[in-house]
């Protein structure tokens, strides 16, 4: 398994080649910025990571982080303009996907790299049938005809265990409700078996129980199919029993990358101990609930030197002047904690007490 | 659906005998329909009396309209002055301007929504502005300039059309007086097409369209398009109606033999009979035209449910 990019002065822990085949997607140093009235949006500064073939990246941060940016910048669905990737690669099989022709691009997305989106009623076509929606993935894709792409829609629909398939698939999308949506939103990204699936807060508009019930059929999916996951979200409970490995982003940046439970257990970034902090938790019921305080800085105006340095509890002068770079987390005793990674000048106070 | 459908044409009757009763008052009002039968000169009133009589205008007014709405039903919408036959005049009248305004709407539709998708996919670039400015001068330019203007330009100035257009006005005849009927409505499509399509081009469906890795002419035509046509075929359909009854200047210019000429000379000749027989007509057509578009609203979105 390979473990995420560091920044290029960091040391690489682990080469993402030693499974031999290299990463799936590999992130580098992807910049995004958007044109707006009020001057140039940073979303993204500087974005590494990279995902293998059955292995799930989950994406954390709050909103407008980036991650849905740096999401979109891969599938290639930024509206440009106003976006802009000024530099930066995104490879897909060592093929740097910035560089390709809209055809070339357009091939992958669908086939080889597919995305689920949050609010499935507004993400699906209102006025088509979902099982016209689902077939047009075999006839764009794979030239099938009216009727084979319906029975393969069925079978899709089956898949992801909607009740009735054969009877609901000429239904409309606002025929179904939430979390059926969702699972047709997933049956629509799974049809053709992609390579990589890109999830950004598949369970936002959920509600829990139906949320458990999606995160385990993705999970699931994915271990059948050994996909990639990218699952972007905020909720750090979602993130503890599907992901691999964790990327949290704060302003366009990533602040720390840990293995998922040694972030839970050992946090290296003051804004993660505050994301933990701010997990409801039953021991602590009818106690006041931790808040990060202040609020995420604007994009077009984003803080000198760390960028969460308004808001930490632990800034101090070289906070304000320094961007911290994305180094190698180690033990007390100097040995490289694999996969782990933080953006923080005094990292080792916050892992080491 | 069904049920609907049968509600909406029960609807029809109050409406239709309403719009009837209206008109009908309206034209009596208008004048004395006898004086404009002896040419400039006054009737003397013996002839006016013998008129009348003959005509059953001597009888009270709602007498008249029973007698008329009876008639209506015979398929009987009484004479003209000059002794036609209504129907014989609706007969050759209406096939021209039915001729002329599907040619009006086949321009509002090929070109209204051409420049409409082509504009909103292209906002804020000068294509845009360009068609922008261009609708906002054909909308604030009445008709009849547009009209007047082609007809010297095209008809007499340079002779690419006759500037009259013949009795059996055929479609290629019509080209251009169909665009004149067909401009201000054709900018207002343009414009709403736009505006539709400006707006759903931003919506998350499309976005999704576009990661299920579908070709741009796909996204445009299924799933944009679809969805962004539905206010727009709301008011082509409306327009219809407008356009049926509507062309009375655009006939007048270019000399068309449709309704709009026949609700002319029936005004000018006070010839009550015409004018309430082809207004009635009309109305038919407006409440159809109507329907028909509420039906396909819901063709277009399955959303609407009719019950």
């Amino acid at each position: 398994m390979t473990i995420i990019d560091t920044t290029a002065d960091a040391p690489a822990p682990k080469g993402p080649a030693d499974d031999g085949s290299g990463p799936l997607l590999d992130v580098r140093d992807l910049h995004v910025e958007f044109k707006t009235r009020d001057g140039i949006v940073k979303a993204v500064n500087g974005v590494n990571y990279n995902v293998s073939a059955g292995e799930t990246l989950a994406v954390l941060g709050e909103s407008g982080s980036g991650k849905s940016v740096t999401a979109q910048a891969i599938m290639g669905i930024l509206d440009m303009p106003p976006g802009r990737i000024p530099q930066g690669e995104i490879l897909f099989r060592g093929q740097d996907m910035l560089k390709m022709s809209y055809e070339e691009r357009r091939k992958i997305r669908g086939r080889k790299i597919a995305m689920i989106f949050q609010d499935a009623l507004s993400s699906l076509n209102p006025v088509l049938s979902v099982g016209y929606q689902l077939g047009e993935m075999f006839r764009v894709h794979q030239g099938l005809s009216k009727k084979d792409a319906k029975a393969k829609a069925i079978d899709l629909m089956d898949r992801v265990r909607i009740p009735a398939a054969k009877e609901r698939v000429n239904d409309y999308p606002h025929m179904f409700s939430g979390g059926m949506r969702q699972r047709i939103m997933i049956a629509m990204a799974l049809a053709l078996e992609p390579d990589l699936i890109i999830a950004d807060e598949p369970t936002t508009a959920l509600d829990v129980t139906v949320q458990a019930q999606v995160m385990d059929l993705l999970a699931e999916l994915q271990t059948e199919y050994n996909m990639g996951l990218i699952l972007i979200t905020h909720d750090l409970g979602v993130v503890a029993d599907v992901a691999d490995k964790i990327a949290v982003m704060y302003a366009g940046r990533i602040v720390e990358t840990a293995p998922v439970h040694e972030l839970y257990s050992r946090p290296a970034h003051p804004y993660t101990r505050g994301l933990l902090d701010s997990i409801p938790r039953l021991d602590q019921k009818g106690q006041e609930l931790y808040a990060i305080k202040g609020l995420p800085p604007n994009l077009t105006r984003i803080p000198p030197g760390c960028a969460f340095n308004p808001r930490c509890p632990k800034a101090q002068d070289i906070c304000r002047t320094d961007i911290p770079a994305l180094v190698q987390v180690t033990e007390r005793d100097g040995s490289a904690l694999p996969g782990r990674g933080s953006a923080c000048h005094f990292w080792k106070e916050q892992i080491h007490g | 659906m069904g049920r609907y459908v049968i509600r909406r044409l029960l609807q029809m009757i109050p409406v239709f005998f309403g719009a009837t009763l209206l008109i009908f008052l309206m034209v009596n009002v208008m004048g004395d329909p006898v004086s404009g039968l002896c040419g400039d000169r006054t009737c003397d009133p013996a002839t006016t009396a013998q008129l009348k009589a003959d005509f059953g205008l001597d009888k009270p007014v709602w007498q008249q309209y029973l007698t008329y709405m009876g008639n209506l039903f015979t398929g009987d919408f009484g004479k003209a002055f000059n002794g036609q036959q209504v129907t014989e005049l609706m007969g050759t009248a209406f096939p021209v301007t039915a001729r002329l305004t599907l040619v009006a709407i086949v321009f509002e539709i090929v070109l209204g929504i051409s420049l409409g998708v082509l504009t909103g996919l292209r906002r804020g670039r000068p294509v845009d502005s360009g068609v922008l400015i261009l609708t906002l001068v054909v909308i604030s330019v009445p008709t009849f300039v547009t009209g007047l203007l082609l007809q010297l330009l095209l008809g007499v100035k340079w002779g690419l059309i006759k500037p009259a257009v013949s009795p059996a006005a055929t479609v290629d005849e019509l080209l251009v007086p169909g665009l004149v009927l067909a401009s201000v409505s054709l900018a207002y499509v343009t414009r709403l097409t736009r505006t539709s399509v400006a707006e759903n081009a931003r919506a998350d469906y499309v976005r999704t369209a576009v990661a299920k890795g579908l070709p741009r002419r796909r996204i445009i035509t299924r799933h944009l398009l679809r969805n962004s046509l539905i206010p727009v075929v709301t008011f082509i359909g409306t327009d219809i109606g407008a356009l049926m009854g509507g062309a009375i200047v655009t006939e007048r210019i270019f000399n068309i033999h449709g309704v709009g000429y026949q609700l002319y000379q029936g005004i000018v000749r006070q010839s009550s009979q015409t004018v309430v027989g082809f207004v009635t007509v009309l109305v038919l057509v407006f409440l159809v035209a109507n329907l028909i578009v509420d039906l396909l609203y819901a063709v277009l979105d399955p959303r609407i449910r009719y019950a």
